[in-house]
């Protein structure tokens, strides 16, 4: 019997009574970070760390029952120890480690490998089986460091100072990123759209340190915002909120950006390869340092991923079906 | 052939560049995100100016002995260059190296740098095009010089029928003439030369031997513009036969005999060394059906004008296209001049519905290039006693809604993966439309349509309501 096995509900440990990022409502979740395919309502109890919580509690409710807990900090849960420790995806993103006996099974959650100076990097954890991610696992996919992205972005910002710099980006994770690095490059305050605003309040509740921010819906409908830089989600790409901005310079930071196809299809004039998910070799690299002799794969390239490392690392791996999405290619 | 260079220096199996290739949808691409896992032998970054590359530096292709040569010489680029610069050597290495600006967009921004009309730019950028200084000279000149010999004159297309604004017309001011289905065609004959040039603006003289032979007797400096078709009798053969002509080096004497062609004159563009392209449409065919007097009609035949009263009429003669082999009508105005490309109000076409089926998505296949990892090339299938039975792909017809509706949808109802194709859940019902619908041993259905496409996503329609393979024949007697 499988320590983990993938349910209706969601991935579950039977020796520990809980889910992990369940799809379903159950009655205890572990989650691993607040992104909305990891973190869904439904649960009476929630285990998640600390650093998470203000996000938890801002996407599922503030009345949810929440059991906050430190990186590395051990639980009893049923006849297993489990703990949580960070993954570099995002601010409080964990790992969740699970002990039972002498087996030590460690699902990853989503994660990256590269510096982000807005959340904990991630940490290696020995174990005997690894529950990996898989959105960008095609070799296709080589990520620079978000510091040298970032300055491409501010780059192109102050290329064109004559009218407004529109970049799209997901409101939870990489809009702070973004305004993480751009304080090596700028002081100039950024303009952000109100689903990006909610969000960088919260990473400044914890000390995180970012630009200085102003929310569009703070300023007058006839503002210009010649030559500033305004961040918001994909969603508000030519949606009406966009139309306050005359003639504005477009941009698409995106892991998806890699691929001239996918830069083509969206119409944004550019695209800035940066990612929260850890690209080919930050993936296959992991997997090989955890140590573990048996590799389950989830989300986007499950197959690709599991067929390679078992064709070239001899590892027992296989895809795993679930209903994570990673970073939607949207 | 990139792809096999590629493939022997880097340590990335086949299955995984294939994989990789499904998800880019552009081999250049491909290789140049992969080269990075493939450390080179650093080479000395010399910065070559684009024209050393296009003159001296990839010709060099042409001249290597062997396959290993060759791969040295690709791989020392490859070294020598950053990751985007990999990607653009790649598109002109194979062949794909293009822009995508429309030809009409081209022609209205040199128009406007050069100050010169567009129809004579246009008629400049046709046939050959040479990427040299001297080309590009001879095109923005101002004084008009002698142009080759083998120079066709841009087609002059016709506009989907705006029925509205047409049934203000006069009738009598109109002609109509039915619509083939073949290869529009311009027949030149200057320098005791016969020149075919297609719509495609592709030099096809030498695949059709016949017409070459036939037109020799035009005297020098004549341009026709017809429709090449592949004839039986009096009416057209299956455009299968036409296809057979096509992309062919040699054409065989049975080819010929099997699939012989008629060139159906529809214009007369040049007249004696004259450019008529402004005289009104009747006289210009009046000069036409003269010149062809002398031509056995088993090569070529002035197309026909219809005349008609009023609209029903012409709805009543659209309706009698099929009998003849047509796939719709031209409409002229008698007066019009050949004009360049598609302008409106002088020419109309009016084709017939399409035929259409309700059929079931059973594949699907990510598209290339800007529809790259994105599920657009799907093949429906149609009920035979129980069971789904392939019987035609399209790419087109959905909007990019309803297209990233159906991609996700395909991801969550895929049933197996065979490489990039998948096979999906037999849930959803289109209706497709096509032009055509004839036998082929090809086809597992035993039946192929042309130029299929999508017209309507049934999402009304449940699965077992789907049409079935014997309605498609049904069709194909009555089209006979």
């Amino acid at each position: 019997m499988s320590l983990i096995t993938v349910r209706q509900e969601g991935l579950y440990c039977e020796q520990g009574g809980f889910y992990i990022d369940p799809w379903r409502s159950v009655d205890c979740a572990l989650i691993t970070h607040a992104h909305s395919d990891h973190a869904r309502s439904g649960a009476n109890q929630y285990v998640a760390t600390h650093v998470s919580e203000g996000i938890l509690r801002k996407r599922l409710g503030d009345e949810i029952k929440l059991q906050g807990v430190e990186y590395g900090e051990k639980l009893k849960l049923g006849n297993t120890w489990v703990s949580f420790h960070s993954a570099g995806h995002v601010l409080g993103s964990a790992q969740i480690r699970v002990e039972c006996g002498d087996e030590v099974w460690v699902v990853s959650g989503d994660y990256k490998r590269g510096a982000d100076p807005t959340c904990a990097p991630f940490e290696v954890i020995p174990c005997d089986v690894f529950i990996t991610e898989a959105t960008f696992g095609l070799p296709i996919y080589e990520w620079e460091t978000g510091e040298a992205t970032c300055r491409q972005i501010y780059e192109w910002w102050q290329s064109d100072l004559e009218r407004p710099s529109l970049l799209f980006c997901y409101s939870f994770g990489k809009a702070q990123r973004i305004l993480g690095e751009l304080c090596k490059f700028s002081d100039r305050p950024v303009y952000v759209h109100g689903a990006v605003h909610v969000l960088t309040e919260i990473y400044r509740q914890v000390g995180v340190k970012m630009l200085e921010t102003i929310c569009t819906t703070e300023m007058p409908r006839s503002h210009k915002y010649i030559g500033d830089l305004v961040l918001a989600p994909p969603s508000a790409h030519r949606s009406t909120w966009m139309k306050r901005f005359v003639q504005p310079q477009t941009a698409f930071a995106s892991g998806w950006m890699a691929v001239r196809g996918a830069r083509r299809r969206r119409g944004y004039e550019r695209g800035f390869v940066l990612s929260d998910h850890a690209d080919w070799s930050g993936l296959v690299n992991t997997i090989l340092q955890t140590g573990a002799k048996t590799v389950y794969v989830t989300h986007g390239q499950s197959e690709v991923l599991s067929r390679y490392l078992c064709e070239t690392y001899g590892l027992d791996a296989l895809p795993l079906k679930t209903l994570f999405e990673g970073e939607g290619d949207i | 052939m990139l792809r096999d260079v590629f493939l022997q220096i880097s340590d990335i199996p086949e299955w995984l560049f294939e994989d990789c290739y499904a998800h880019v949808g552009d081999s250049a691409e491909t290789i140049a995100l992969l080269l990075r896992h493939s450390p080179l032998e650093a080479q000395e970054k010399r910065d070559r100016p684009l024209h050393e590359w296009m003159e001296k530096v990839i010709p060099q292709v042409k001249t290597v002995q062997s396959e290993a040569e060759l791969r040295d010489l690709v791989v020392s680029w490859w070294a020598s260059l950053e990751d985007t610069e990999v990607f653009v050597l790649n598109k002109v290495l194979t062949g794909a190296f293009r822009v995508g600006v429309s030809e009409k967009l081209l022609v209205k921004a040199l128009s406007a740098e050069y100050n010169l009309p567009e129809s004579v730019l246009a008629h400049r950028l046709m046939g050959d095009f040479e990427p040299t200084v001297n080309f590009y000279r001879q095109l923005i000149q101002t004084d008009s010089e002698e142009l080759a010999p083998s120079q066709p004159y841009p087609f002059f297309l016709a506009s989907p029928l705006d029925e509205d604004r047409f049934q203000e017309e006069n009738p009598t001011q109109w002609q109509a003439e039915w619509k083939w289905d073949g290869i529009r065609a311009q027949i030149i004959k200057r320098a005791d030369e016969v020149f075919i040039w297609s719509r495609g603006e592709d030099l096809i003289t030498q695949q059709f031997p016949e017409l070459v032979e036939g037109f020799q007797s035009l005297s020098n400096g004549h341009v026709l513009d017809g429709e090449i078709l592949c004839w039986e009798g009096n009416r057209p053969m299956n455009f299968n036969a036409l296809q057979k002509r096509l992309g062919r080096k040699s054409v065989t004497k049975k080819l010929l005999a099997e699939n012989p062609v008629h060139f159906i004159a529809y214009d007369l563009l040049e007249h004696h060394h004259q450019d008529i392209r402004e005289k009104p449409l009747l006289e210009r065919r009046n000069l036409l059906a003269e010149l062809l007097t002398s031509f056995p009609a088993s090569l070529t035949t002035v197309s026909a004008p219809l005349s008609f009263a009023s609209f029903t009429d012409l709805q009543e003669l659209r309706e009698r296209s099929r009998q003849q082999g047509a796939e719709g009508l031209v409409i002229k105005a008698k007066d019009s001049p050949y004009l360049v490309g598609r302008k409106r109000g002088y020419w109309w076409k009016y084709k017939v519905n399409p035929m259409s089926l309700d059929a079931v998505l059973i594949y699907a296949q990510a598209g290339t290039g800007k529809r790259a990892n994105l599920f657009t090339d799907y093949t429906f299938a149609l009920w035979q006693n129980g069971e789904l039975v392939s019987f035609a792909k399209a790419y087109s017809g959905l909007d990019n809604d309803e297209i990233n509706e159906l991609d996700k949808w395909i991801r969550r109802h895929t049933i197996e993966k065979f490489g990039p194709v998948r096979s999906v859940e037999p849930i959803q019902v289109f209706e497709i439309g096509f032009e055509g619908i004839a036998e082929s041993k090809r086809h597992k259905s035993g039946i192929s349509v042309r130029f299929p496409r999508i017209l309507r996503w049934r999402k009304d329609k449940p699965v077992e309501e789907a049409d079935t393979l014997q309605t498609a024949f049904e069709l194909l007697t009555a089209s006979l």
